[in-house]
């Protein structure tokens, strides 16, 4: 047992961007780091919530006059940074906090204690909501060309896959085997997504143990049989996601990429998306970038563009145009790999095919994409999200990625999506908060081996238990029947920063009032009117005393949209009980005030005048204390 | 002059008009004296009326006998007119040239149009000076309307008439005159009805290299602070810039002689680094390349993004002067024509929920910038593709439209006209057919006889079937402050004018017509409940039971 210091007072929390702080207690619990604003009233006090599992450093800075610093930065693009008393206090939080957040098993992390007081069959019924075998139902499979395949039942052929693998009828046992042997990691060619009106199949799997010369006829069969499985194209398109220099390299290891004279009708296309490491470089540039003080707009574009993000992530959506137009356009069924063929590859087929089929820009369906290509194809979220103490060079913001190109396809098409940025920000949160089952662990069957269904709860049910906070208002069913797939732009100026993701924090960057929230509390409102104007006309002329019953109901329950109110300015629809509410005193609107944009210092003769208590709406909070 | 003179080729059939994300169309071309028309005449939908004094800039080129001109407007627009026949072609395009360079203001469109509406109230007569003054003489009698420029003789970028403290007469604001740059003494900009505290502009000092003093300018705008009180001087250039003025005669408020204004300089660009801007952000945004850290660079290269943080970094920081410090300004660059206004005016737009409404707002327009003497002939004469050396030309008044827009952004709810309103001034403030943005200054434009012979944008502007176009869906009134964040993550390219001829705009503006519509529908619900209630409380009382809704 190691010693816990659980309460530390008088620290003060100081504003990242501004002047500004906050003292109160720090609280040490064995899930969440805590801060309570002292001094004002119970209900305005500021509080934040840190899980332990979304830290990602913790720095102890060189004394100051006031105290030992100490700097926390999360996975969720929070930083904290407090200032406690006494050197010793501070040293105890340290290691502290360094202990709990290096879990070293996965029986350690939240979603194994996390209760949220549902019952056996609540929670399987959670498991249950997303079923993948329906999903290719959904798309058409089995049918004459593909067939489920039992070969991975076991998980003997490859265990980074899901058990119940789609193949071409083509494919026999033999030769999905002798293929997996040719293919690293045995990630052999596994259908993904079938475009059934073209009869057009996206594959993936992993590099061929190709080297420099090496071939292998059952690997030759199965692309075979998968171009043969598409009666409407004579070629399949190969798409290497790597850039070609990667890809070379790899063939001096015994890997490499297809050779076009040994397999018969394959278009290959290299498409140059830069690897883990580089991806993971570049996030870190990007946020030391934007978390300068005062920083100018000549070191924000400049910096933008040296680490390189837009870039990346623009090549993303490239490579998903790609294939959406290869698939959708041409007919042609397409092979995708990269290396292992769980990053990239996962990044490109679900990016793909969310352009191609409108139900993944559903909710439900979204979640259906995120559990066939990320997590059943066994994107290694342990590794990249750093759920244990383990290798730094594994951790990339693979899934960040796509989570911010997705952002990026719903700026351009702001009809096309059912849900808001509001849930990939929530799910981004769920995927480092290791409080849900969902993303724990590398693959299949470690989940199963953990018996995550039958000790963790599922996100998805969560999330959906509370849908109307991650509707998109705008949304337009019968746009996507009109328009399934999208064809965005890829000019470069139609990339941006996602603000409210990377500052998700950082009140002050964000628009003052939200023009999602006030729409959606619109629709709210429309809603409850509904409802009110049916009743009134039901009750029609019926007897008195119903009426003035009604009436006197309907005053309490009416929403009403009052112009004076100004609208929160968080896009936080997170905040639940438990929370501060706003406070009384002078205010200008919401969050927003002049000393903390720092426009200038007026010192001098004219001492600044304090300025109104400022109320912090904290994203993501609450959820974490149910 | 005759038009018809300018005119070698006035028609020309099978030209074929391209446009960006637009159907190319095959019509007849016709050139008028003041327009650019091609119709497809199989059906009328097919038709565009170009302003020649919307072109900002024409290129030719030759396929054998088939030529084509671009043609480069100034709301950034880029279009393409292919021409069977040399000849004609050339004919074209030297007449367009001649008709979108049109010397004399008078033969300018405005004195040509004839309104196709009823005039119902004259945009002339709706900001007039002693109207806008007769609202602050209700909150305060510290300040009067001078009439010292009736014959613009004291100042000839002033209006005839402008508020001055009432302690200081007409012989004193003549020698402060003398002492400021173009005879632009300080005069009242804005009026802080929560606190009284006040915001002026005028022209820098003009102290030169010896440190030349004014008294009657120190007591001018001395006679502005409530006793025992301070306030600041906000120069918009940097104090190397303001150091450079000496030479030339000009120069800035010494502490010695204004020991009660503490001077605070931003770094605000002057005009012909605005246009270099412009130029290079509108080419960085039409560059075809798929190169991201080309265009980072080049947007970065433009300085726009900067300059938008600058000015609205400097109109928070007056708001803050006169809001958070309680301390009244005074704001001046150097001829105060320019960075002054774009200052002042924003500061307004933060602190002033009138300024929000769509009134408000054009009054704004209208005592910040056109009385003020923003010189808008010289300064849009031409646009972004202009490559005549710049001289005079300068997107100031883009620029402040520019900062509107973020604050719009950042509060969406908190006023009355939306973003196509912004995007209508930026058009009409470079080619019109309505005369409001002719003319340098109050003089010239009464000179022209303007309110006589030209209409007003906004008697167009406000008739209610125009002005809803240009209303905000989301807009709730809001008295306070707002703040908005100058954090460069914050301000964002102004899409809708930079990007907006390369894209297609289909699915942003079907987003805003389901937006509208969900408001709509709400407003709608709103009054269906009320009207219920209405009729189920009369049923209550009793005496409502024979009466119908």
């Amino acid at each position: 047992s190691f010693h816990l210091r659980s309460l530390v007072e008088q620290v003060k929390l100081l504003d990242r961007f501004s002047n500004r702080s906050t003292t109160g207690t720090l609280h040490l619990t064995a899930t969440h780091l805590i801060f309570v604003e002292s001094g004002t009233s119970s209900s305005s006090a500021q509080e934040v919530w840190i899980l332990h599992h979304h830290i990602s450093s913790v720095e102890k800075l060189s004394l100051t006059t006031s105290g030992c610093p100490l700097l926390i930065q999360c996975r969720n693009f929070r930083v904290v940074h407090f200032v406690v008393p006494r050197e010793r206090d501070c040293h105890d939080l340290y290691s502290s906090l360094l202990r709990l957040l290096r879990p070293v098993s996965f029986d350690e992390l939240y979603a194994f204690s996390y209760n949220p007081k549902q019952n056996d069959q609540q929670r399987e019924e959670g498991w249950q909501l997303i079923d993948l075998s329906a999903e290719f139902e959904r798309m058409g499979v089995p049918c004459d060309q593909w067939h489920w395949t039992d070969v991975n039942r076991e998980y003997k052929v490859c265990d980074s896959y899901p058990r119940d693998l789609y193949v071409p009828v083509a494919a026999s046992k033999p030769i999905i085997v002798g293929s997996s042997k040719f293919r690293s990691k045995g990630r052999f060619p596994a259908l993904t997504y079938f475009y059934q009106e073209k009869k057009a199949a996206v594959c993936r799997c992993s590099q061929p143990l190709s080297g420099f010369s090496a071939r292998c006829l059952e690997d030759e069969h199965m692309l075979q049989a998968i171009s043969k499985a598409n009666p409407n194209s004579r070629y399949i398109y190969v798409m290497d996601t790597r850039p070609k220099l990667n890809a070379l390299a790899n063939r001096a290891a015994g890997k490499g990429y297809e050779n076009e004279d040994n397999y018969s009708n394959i278009r290959f296309q290299f498409v140059g998306i830069e690897n883990i490491h580089v991806m993971r470089a570049s996030l870190q540039k990007l946020l030391e970038v934007v978390g300068a003080r005062a920083l100018s707009v000549t070191d924000y574009l400049l910096g933008l563009e040296s680490s390189g993000w837009l870039r990346h992530i623009k090549a993303i959506v490239d490579a998903a145009i790609f294939l959406s137009k290869a698939v959708t356009a041409e007919g042609a069924s397409v092979l995708v790999h990269c290396s292992d063929g769980w990053d990239r590859t996962a990044q490109v087929c679900s990016l793909g095919a969310l352009l191609m089929d409108p139900y993944y820009r559903t909710l439900k369906g979204f979640m259906v994409l995120i559990e066939k290509d990320w997590i059943s194809f066994g994107h290694k979220f342990a590794d990249r999200c750093d759920q244990l103490d383990g290798d730094p060079k594994e951790v990339s913001p693979i899934f960040t990625q796509f989570l911010d190109c997705v952002w990026q396809l719903s700026e351009q098409f702001p009809q096309a999506f059912q849900f808001s940025e509001w849930f990939l920000i929530q799910i981004h949160e769920h995927v480092h908060s290791c409080q849900f089952g969902n993303f724990l662990c590398n693959s299949q069957r470690q989940r199963e081996e953990l018996q995550l269904r039958e000790k963790t709860y599922s996100l998805w049910s969560f999330l959906l238990s509370e849908q109307h906070n991650y509707e998109n208002p705008l949304y337009s069913a019968a746009l996507a029947e009109r328009n399934p797939v999208l064809e965005p732009s890829t000019q470069p100026c139609h990339f941006k920063f996602w603000t409210n993701m990377y500052h998700q924090y950082d009140r002050t960057m964000h628009p003052r009032q939200s023009l999602l929230k006030h729409l959606l509390a619109v629709r709210e409102s429309s809603c409850a009117l509904e409802k009110t104007a049916h009743e009134l006309e039901a009750v029609g002329a019926r007897d008195l005393s119903v009426l003035l019953h009604v009436v006197v109901s309907l005053s309490s329950c009416c929403p009403q949209m009052d112009p004076p109110e100004p609208l929160p300015s968080l896009p936080c629809p997170l905040l639940g009980e438990g929370l501060p509410a706003r406070s009384d005193g002078e205010r200008t609107v919401e969050g927003s005030s002049a000393t903390e944009n720092s426009y200038a210092e007026l010192q001098g003769p004219f001492g600044a005048k304090a300025e109104p208590h400022l109320v912090s709406l904290e994203f993501g909070v609450a959820r974490m204390t149910c | 002059m005759e038009f018809a003179e300018l005119i070698k080729t006035p028609r020309v059939d099978g030209v074929v008009l391209h446009r960006p994300f637009m159907p190319t169309v095959e019509g007849t071309l016709c050139l008028t004296g003041h327009h650019l028309i091609l119709s497809s005449r199989q059906d009328n939908t097919e038709e565009l009326w170009l302003l020649h004094s919307n072109i900002d800039y024409i290129e030719k080129r030759f396929v054998g006998s088939l030529g084509t001109i671009i043609v480069k407007c100034k709301d950034l627009r880029i279009i393409q007119l292919d021409i069977p026949g040399m000849e004609e072609c050339l004919n074209i395009a030297s007449s367009i040239e001649a008709l979108s360079t049109l010397d004399s203001v008078s033969l300018m469109y405005p004195f040509f149009y004839r309104p196709m509406f009823e005039v119902v109230e004259d945009g002339w007569n709706m900001f007039l000076p002693e109207e806008a003054f007769k609202e602050i003489e209700t909150l305060t009698d510290e300040w009067r309307l001078s009439s010292v420029n009736k014959d613009f003789g004291v100042c000839p970028t002033y209006p005839q008439l402008v508020a001055v403290p009432k302690a200081v007469d007409d012989d004193t604001l003549r020698k402060v005159a003398t002492f400021r740059h173009g005879g632009r003494f300080p005069v009242l900009s804005y009026y802080h009805k929560k606190n009284g505290m006040v915001m002026m502009r005028a022209g820098q000092p003009l102290t030169g290299t010896n440190g030349r003093r004014c008294k009657e300018d120190e007591k001018l705008i001395n006679a502005t602070l409530r006793p025992g009180k301070r306030g600041y001087i906000i120069d918009t250039r940097a104090i190397n810039v303001a150091q450079q003025a000496k030479a030339r005669g000009g120069g800035f408020e010494q502490e010695a002689s204004y020991p009660q204004w503490r001077r605070i300089h931003k770094a605000i660009e002057r005009y012909n680094i605005l246009q270099e801007s412009l130029i290079k952000l509108v080419e960085a945004c039409n560059d075809q390349s798929q190169s991201m850290d080309r265009w980072l660079s080049k947007l970065e290269a433009s300085n726009w993004q900067t300059h938008v943080k600058e000015i609205v970094t400097t109109a928070c920081l007056a708001a803050q002067c006169i809001d958070r410090e309680g301390a009244s300004v005074l704001v001046h660059g150097t001829e105060g024509t320019d960075s002054t206004l774009q200052v002042t005016s924003l500061a307004q737009i933060i602190l002033d929920p009138c300024c929000r409404t769509m009134r408000g707002f054009q009054s704004l327009v209208e005592r910040e910038w056109l009385q003020a003497g923003h010189p808008f002939q010289q300064r849009c004469a031409q646009s972004a593709y202009s490559n005549s050396k710049a001289r005079l030309e300068a997107p100031v008044f883009l620029l402040f439209l520019d900062c509107v827009w973020q604050v719009l952004r950042q509060f969406p709810c908190s006023f009355q006209f939306n973003e196509h309103f912004l995007v209508l001034l930026f058009e009409h403030a470079y080619a019109s057919q309505f005369g409001t943005f002719l003319g340098n200054n109050a003089a010239e434009r009464l000179k022209l006889k303007l309110p006589q012979k030209t209409v007003s944008l906004w008697s167009w502007v406000n008739r209610p079937q125009e002005m809803e176009r240009f209303l905000n869906p989301l807009y709730e009134p809001n008295n306070l402050v707002i703040w908005p964040s100058v954090a460069p993550q914050s301000l964002l390219l102004w899409e809708g004018v930079f990007l907006r001829w390369n894209r297609s705009s289909k699915c942003l503006d079907e987003a805003y017509d389901e937006m509208v519509h969900i408001i709509e529908y709400n407003k709608e619900l709103q009054s269906k409940v009320n009207a219920l209630r209405r009729q189920l409380a009369q049923l209550e009382t009793g005496d409502g039971l024979l009466e119908t809704p």
